[in-house]
């Protein structure tokens, strides 16, 4: 038995890569129709991609890899981009807060810094400012489940003080409004986005805080390295 | 214990016991043979130990086919879905993964209209009992089952029924089925908070841990790959929690028409990504 699947391990390994270079195959093939149906769309020739309609997007999430998030010229341009297009609010996320430590940078480089309304605030809350007249939200992996752990503490505390109650003595009971008020008071609120893209290798959410990500449509946009404007 | 080989003859005869043919019994046997061969080949890589599916289309490909029109039966698309559940089931737990959780029914869907929550209801008690039975599939594959959702939102006798396979399935030793029936990411949290701060007895504050400790997934490994199936790039509320690291996917085959090979595609599109996403786990694990 051992001989034997020493003997085909190696006829295994064989097959495995070839069903890998089969996926890269169709992966590339699919990557240069994209690219053509991106020229196409950026020279202009299709009509319902003149006039982009964002109506429906209110909120705008991105996901960056934190290691393309270093990248700030490319973050930079991302913003741009974002803004030329008419995008009215961004929250970024990338999981180690790379670009959350790297907020100053983005306050500076915007239009009219002394239009600029930045909510300072404590490092381990919300970060919004505007930035080329679109509001930036900042914010990365602790904002998600110690944001919820929070918001739980906050619920707690409310139920202790209201011990007396004789619903309370039922045990606690909370609904989902309950929940995003306490996120509210402790300061990790926002909005759902309808959109979010992720730039990097995998399309995974990297811990999107999971209480605004409900009915959120998620698109894998590759690495930040190759974004182009044709989104 | 019997060997994973020898549950899976038993469910090839029991999935065969009224094949009279005989070439048809062979094309069985030969068709399980070529996938222990693809499997072994795919387990030269990672193999995800936790796969979870949002069953997407069923509606739509009933309507495709026009067999709404045609059928008696409103619930003909949902019958075809539960057939490729059961055929993606018996695939991934050849393959090797350890756990499948399916999002069979969301709180949202209770907005439906009262006929079809009903026949929904009644579909999924009846199919239930049908795996449960004794020559079943959860006995065939030592299967464990869990519903995970707000139970009692669901329609008594189904609620009884899934109680009762619940209860049937604790101590079997196989891969686990997790149903997530009445359920919705949000509502899981909500009810894991609630959990949290009841038992806090004399501890400071609530942690993460305490709130994973409550979710209905408790003990289960967070999912490797969610597969939603028809295209649709929303998880609508499933999972997520649990999906910090997951792999998403969204073939654009409607749920009925989902089968082995976009299922083999699946896990070789997780095997690509398997280093990235284990570093950035790891990564995180190691700051907490």
């Amino acid at each position: 038995m051992i001989e034997a699947s020493v003997i085909a391990s190696p006829f295994l390994g064989i097959f495995f890569c070839l069903l890998h270079v089969i996926v890269s195959l169709v992966r590339t093939w699919s990557y240069l129709v994209h690219q053509i149906q991106c020229l196409i769309i950026s020279s202009g020739l299709l009509p319902q991609y003149q006039d982009i309609n964002l109506d429906r997007l209110r909120h705008l999430a991105v996901v960056i890899d934190s290691e393309d998030a270093k990248n700030k010229s490319k973050v930079h341009q991302l913003l741009c981009w974002l803004s030329d297009i008419g995008v009215k609010y961004v929250i970024l996320y990338d999981i180690e807060g790379v670009i959350k430590k790297s907020d100053k940078a983005y306050k500076k480089s915007s239009a009219n810094p002394s239009e600029t309304k930045c909510l300072d605030f404590a490092p381990n809350m919300l970060l919004i400012f505007d930035m080329f007249g679109m509001t930036v939200e900042i914010i990365f992996y602790t904002d998600g489940k110690e944001a919820a752990a929070k918001g739980a503490n906050y619920l707690c505390s409310n139920y202790l003080k209201n011990q007396d109650d004789t619903l309370n003595k039922l045990g606690p009971k909370f609904t989902e409004p309950d929940i995003s008020s306490a996120l509210k008071a402790v300061g990790h609120d926002g909005p759902e986005p309808d959109l979010l893209l992720v730039y990097g290798p995998a399309r995974c959410h990297l811990g999107f805080p999971a209480w605004r990500l409900r009915y959120t449509e998620i698109v894998h946009m590759g690495p930040l390295t190759s974004m182009h404007l044709v989104l | 214990m019997s060997t994973i080989s020898e549950r899976f003859s038993i469910l090839q005869s029991h999935l065969e016991k009224n094949c009279k043919s005989k070439i048809s019994k062979i094309s069985g046997y030969v068709g399980f043979i070529m996938r222990k061969l693809l499997f072994s080949v795919l387990s030269v890589g990672p193999i995800p130990a936790h796969v979870a599916i949002i069953m997407d289309g069923n509606r739509r490909f009933a309507k495709r086919r026009s067999l709404l029109q045609d059928s008696i039966d409103p619930a003909s698309g949902h019958r075809l879905g539960f057939r490729s559940l059961i055929s993606t089931i018996q695939y991934s737990f050849e393959m090797g993964v350890k756990c499948v959780t399916v999002y069979a029914f969301s709180i949202d869907n209770f907005k439906r209209s009262p006929q079809e929550v009903q026949m929904l209801m009644d579909l999924m008690r009846e199919k239930i009992e049908e795996m449960s039975a004794e020559d079943g599939v959860f006995k065939a594959l030592d299967v464990k089952i869990n519903f995970w959702g707000n139970l009692e939102l669901m329609t008594e006798p189904t609620r009884l029924s899934a109680k009762r396979a619940m209860d049937t399935t604790v101590h079997n030793k196989g891969p686990e089925l997790s149903v997530c029936v009445a359920y919705t990411s949000t509502n899981e949290i909500t009810h894991a908070i609630e959990a949290s701060v009841r038992d806090l007895k004399g501890k400071d504050q609530v942690q993460v841990s305490d709130l994973e400790r409550n979710l209905y997934s408790a003990g289960c490994v967070e999912p490797d790959i969610i597969i939603r199936t028809s295209g649709e790039t929303r998880l609508s509320n499933f999972l997520l929690w649990q999906s910090d690291f997951t792999h998403l996917q969204n073939p654009k085959p409607l749920w009925p028409e989902f089968s082995l090979r976009h299922l083999v595609w699946a896990v070789l599109e997780y095997q690509r990504v398997y280093a990235y996403l284990k570093n950035k786990k790891e990564g995180i694990e190691k700051n907490k």
